[in-house]
C-alpha cells in the first residue's frame, strides 16, 4: 500500500503534498476539538457521548433491539405489508438502500485499523457498541419518518433537520431551528469528508496497490467524472449496476470470510479467547484495555453510523402508515453492518495470524502504537493480506469490492449532503447543482490527500453530526416511546394484522 | 351469484385475442369481465436514495399511464360489444398477482393469451401463461 508517493513524478508529488498540507492546516482545529479526551485521560469525550446515548436508549426502550428483533425481520420479509400497497418502496428496499450507504470501507478498512491498533479485544467492544447502537438507530429512524415533509407531488424529505425543527416546536422546546441548521452544516461536512474524501482516498489506495503507485488526483478525476455523470447527469444506469453488484459483493465477502473461518475451525476458540482476553487486558496493545475499547467503539460508530442521523435521512423517504415500523427495520442495520460483517473481518484478521505475537509473553508486538503485522500492512492492506493468505486471488475481488463500496457510499452521502443543503438554502435546480459540483471537486481532493488528515477529518465531521442529533434525540425520545406503546398495544390486540404467513 | 371472468391484459395482440375470446364466451353465459393488468414489481429490487424519495410519485404516474394508455382503450373498445367490463391494475409478480386477483374476486374462469415462444426461450425466461396454467386457482383458458 503506497502511502508515500515516492515513485510519482515530481510535479504530481508537489500537487498532492500541497493539497495535503493545506487540508491538514485547515481542518486540524476541528479534528482536535471533536477528539479531545477527557482531562487527564486518553478517552475521547465523543466516543463516550455515543456509547452513553446508545446505552440510555437501550434502557429507555427496555432492550427494544432484542424484544423487537423477530418482528423487525417479519417486517422486512413483508409479512405486514398490505399487498395493495405493492409498487411503493418496501421495508426491504429501504433497508437495502440504507445499508449500501453504511456497509463499505468501515467494514473492511476501518475494522483493520481498529484491530491493528486496539488488538483483537477491540472486536468485543465493537460488537457491544453495535448491539447498543441498534437502539439509537431505532430512535432516530422513527423520528425521521414521523416528522418528515410530504410534498403535494408525492415526494418526501426527512431527516434530523426536520425532526429537530418540527419535533421541538411540537413539544414547545426552544432551539430546534438552531440545532437543525447546525446539523445540516455538519452533515454537509460529513458528506464531503467521510462520505466522499475518505472513500475516494481508500479507492485510490486499492487501485494503486494493484497497478503500482501513481498520483491520487488521476483516480480522483476519473471517480469525480463517474459520480458527476450519476448525480448531475442523472445517468441512473451506473447507479443501478452498482446497487445490484454491491449486495452481491457484500454476500461474497461474508461467505469468503465464513469459509476462511470454518477452514481454520480449530482456531475459532482461540480467536474468541483472544477477543475476550484482549477486551479486558489489552494483551499488550498501546493503551491496554482502554485502547482496545476506544478503537472498538470508534470503529463501530463510524461503520454503522448509529446516532449520527444519516440513516434517518435515508429511511424517512419510505411509505408507511406507522413511523415506528421504519424504526424496527432500521435497528437491523447496525446488527448486519457491525455485529455480522465487521466481526467477520476482525475474525479473519485474527485467525489468519496477521497480528504478530511475542511467543515469550503471549502479548502482541507493538511499534509506534500499532501492532506489528505479518506483512507490515495496515488498513485495507491488512484485510487484503488476511484474505490473501487463504485465497491468493481475493485481493483483486476485494479491490473491486472496495471501489464499488466506495462508489455506492458516495452516492448515498451525496444524497444526505444534498438534503442538508436544500434544508439550508431551499430547493431549486441551480442550488442543487452547485452542491453536486462541489461534491465532485471534493472527490478529487480526497483522492489526492494523504490518509492521515482525511481519515481524521471524516471521523470528526461525522461525529459532529452525532453531537447535534443525539441532543435532539434525548429531547424527542418520549415521542418515540408513545409511538412504540401505541403500536405494540395494537399489535397485541390484533388491530395490526399480518397479511402473509 | 353472477359469473365473473378474469382476462389478463398487457396490451399485446395475444392478450387482445384472449379478451375477444372471453367476450364471445361471456355473451353466451352472461358473465361480467374483469380486465386485469399487472405491472411487474419486486419488493426486493434495489433502488437508489433518489428513486426511493420519488417512488410514490412515480407509482402514481405509472398507474395513471397504464390506465389511460392501455386499459381505458381496451375497455371502451370492448364495451361496444355489450359486456359488463370492470378493470383492475396492480403491482407485483405477474402470474402470482393474477392468481391472487382470481381468488379474491371469486372468478369463475381466467383467460390469458400466449405468445408462442419456443421452449428454449420459455425455459430461460419463463412464461406468464405457463406459470398461470400451473398455479391458477380457477379453470384457465389459454388462448393462442
Amino acid at each position: 500500500m503506497g502511502l508515500a508517493f515516492i515513485s510519482s513524478p515530481v510535479f504530481a508529488q508537489t500537487v498532492d503534498e500541497k493539497v495535503n498540507q493545506i487540508f491538514a492546516s485547515a481542518t486540524g482545529w476541528f479534528v482536535n476539538f471533536i477528539f479531545s479526551p477527557f482531562p487527564g485521560t486518553s478517552f475521547p469525550w465523543i466516543v463516550a457521548w455515543l456509547v452513553v446515548a446508545a446505552t440510555i436508549f437501550t434502557f429507555y426502550f427496555a432492550f427494544i433491539q432484542f424484544r423487537a428483533f423477530k418482528h423487525s425481520i417479519s417486517l422486512v420479509k413483508g409479512d405486514y405489508s398490505d399487498p395493495n400497497d405493492a409498487g411503493e418502496v418496501s421495508h426491504f428496499q429501504a433497508l437495502a438502500t440504507a445499508l449500501s450507504g453504511t456497509v463499505g470501507l468501515g467494514n473492511i478498512a476501518g475494522v483493520a485499523v481498529a484491530v491493528g491498533i486496539g488488538g483483537p479485544g477491540a472486536t468485543f467492544w465493537m460488537i457491544l457498541a453495535g448491539l447498543m447502537g441498534m437502539a439509537s438507530k431505532f430512535t432516530e429512524c422513527t423520528l425521521g419518518v414521523k416528522y418528515r415533509n410530504e410534498y403535494a407531488d408525492g415526494t418526501v424529505s426527512g431527516g434530523p433537520m426536520y425532526y429537530l425543527t418540527k419535533g421541538f416546536a411540537e413539544r414547545g422546546l426552544p432551539g430546534g431551528r438552531a440545532l437543525a441548521i447546525l446539523f445540516s452544516i455538519f452533515c454537509i461536512l460529513g458528506a464531503l469528508g467521510g462520505g466522499n474524501m475518505f472513500q475516494a482516498n481508500q479507492a485510490h489506495q486499492q487501485i494503486a496497490g494493484i497497478t503500482g503507485d501513481y498520483p491520487g488526483w488521476i483516480t480522483g478525476i476519473i471517480f469525480a467524472g463517474v459520480v458527476f455523470a450519476v448525480i448531475v447527469g442523472g445517468l441512473k444506469s451506473i447507479a443501478k449496476v452498482t446497487e445490484k453488484v454491491v449486495p452481491f459483493m457484500g454476500v461474497l465477502y461474508v461467505i469468503t470470510a465464513l469459509i476462511i473461518i470454518l477452514v481454520n475451525y480449530d482456531k475459532i476458540g482461540w480467536a474468541f479467547g483472544q477477543i475476550f482476553e484482549g477486551a479486558f487486558t489489552g494483551l499488550g496493545v498501546a493503551g491496554g484495555m482502554v485502547g482496545a475499547l476506544i478503537q472498538g467503539f470508534k470503529r463501530a460508530a463510524f461503520s454503522n453510523e448509529a446516532g449520527v442521523g444519516s440513516a434517518a435521512i435515508a429511511h424517512s423517504a419510505v411509505r408507511t402508515k406507522e413511523p415506528i415500523t421504519e424504526g424496527f427495520v432500521s435497528l437491523l442495520e447496525p446488527f448486519i453492518d457491525t455485529v455480522v460483517i465487521c466481526t467477520m473481518t476482525a475474525l479473519v484478521i485474527i485467525i489468519t495470524g496477521q497480528l504478530v505475537i511475542d511467543p515469550a509473553t503471549g502479548h502482541y508486538v507493538t511499534e509506534g502504537g500499532r501492532i506489528v503485522t505479518a506483512t507490515g500492512a495496515s488498513g485495507v492492506g491488512l484485510t487484503s493480506a488476511a484474505f490473501e493468505s487463504a485465497f491468493s486471488w481475493f485481493p483483486y475481488v476485494l479491490a473491486v469490492a472496495v471501489v464499488l463500496f466506495a462508489f455506492s457510499t458516495m452516492i448515498s452521502w451525496s444524497y444526505y449532503g444534498l438534503k442538508a443543503w436544500t434544508y439550508l438554502f431551499g430547493e431549486g435546480k441551480n442550488k442543487e447543482i452547485a452542491f453536486k459540483v462541489m461534491f465532485c471537486i471534493f472527490v478529487v481532493i480526497g483522492a489526492a490527500a494523504n490518509l492521515g488528515p482525511v481519515i481524521d477529518f471524516s471521523d470528526a465531521a461525522i461525529f459532529a453530526m452525532a453531537v447535534v442529533n443525539i441532543t435532539g434525540l434525548y429531547c424527542l425520545m418520549p415521542v418515540v416511546k408513545k409511538e412504540l406503546k401505541s403500536y405494540l398495544d395494537r399489535l397485541e390486540s390484533g388491530e395490526i394484522k399480518k397479511f402473509k404467513n | 351469484m353472477p359469473i365473473k371472468y378474469i382476462v389478463a391484459c398487457d396490451g399485446s395482440p395475444a392478450s387482445a385475442r384472449a379478451l375477444d375470446f372471453a367476450i364471445d364466451h361471456a355473451n353466451t353465459t352472461g358473465a361480467s369481465i374483469l380486465v386485469a393488468h399487472v405491472l411487474e414489481w419486486s419488493p426486493y429490487s434495489f433502488l437508489t436514495p433518489e428513486e426511493i424519495e420519488e417512488r410514490h410519485k412515480r407509482r402514481g404516474e405509472e398507474l395513471d399511464r397504464a390506465k389511460k394508455a392501455l386499459v381505458d382503450p381496451i375497455v371502451s373498445a370492448a364495451a361496444a360489444k355489450g359486456v359488463a367490463i370492470d378493470t383492475v391494475i396492480k403491482y407485483g409478480h405477474v402470474a402470482d398477482t393474477l392468481a391472487a386477483i382470481a381468488s379474491s374476486e371469486g372468478a369463475a374462469q381466467m383467460f390469458i393469451g400466449r405468445t408462442g415462444q419456443t421452449s428454449l426461450k420459455t425455459r430461460l425466461f419463463g412464461s406468464v401463461a405457463s406459470t398461470i396454467a400451473q398455479i391458477a386457482p380457477v379453470p384457465c383458458t389459454i388462448v393462442p
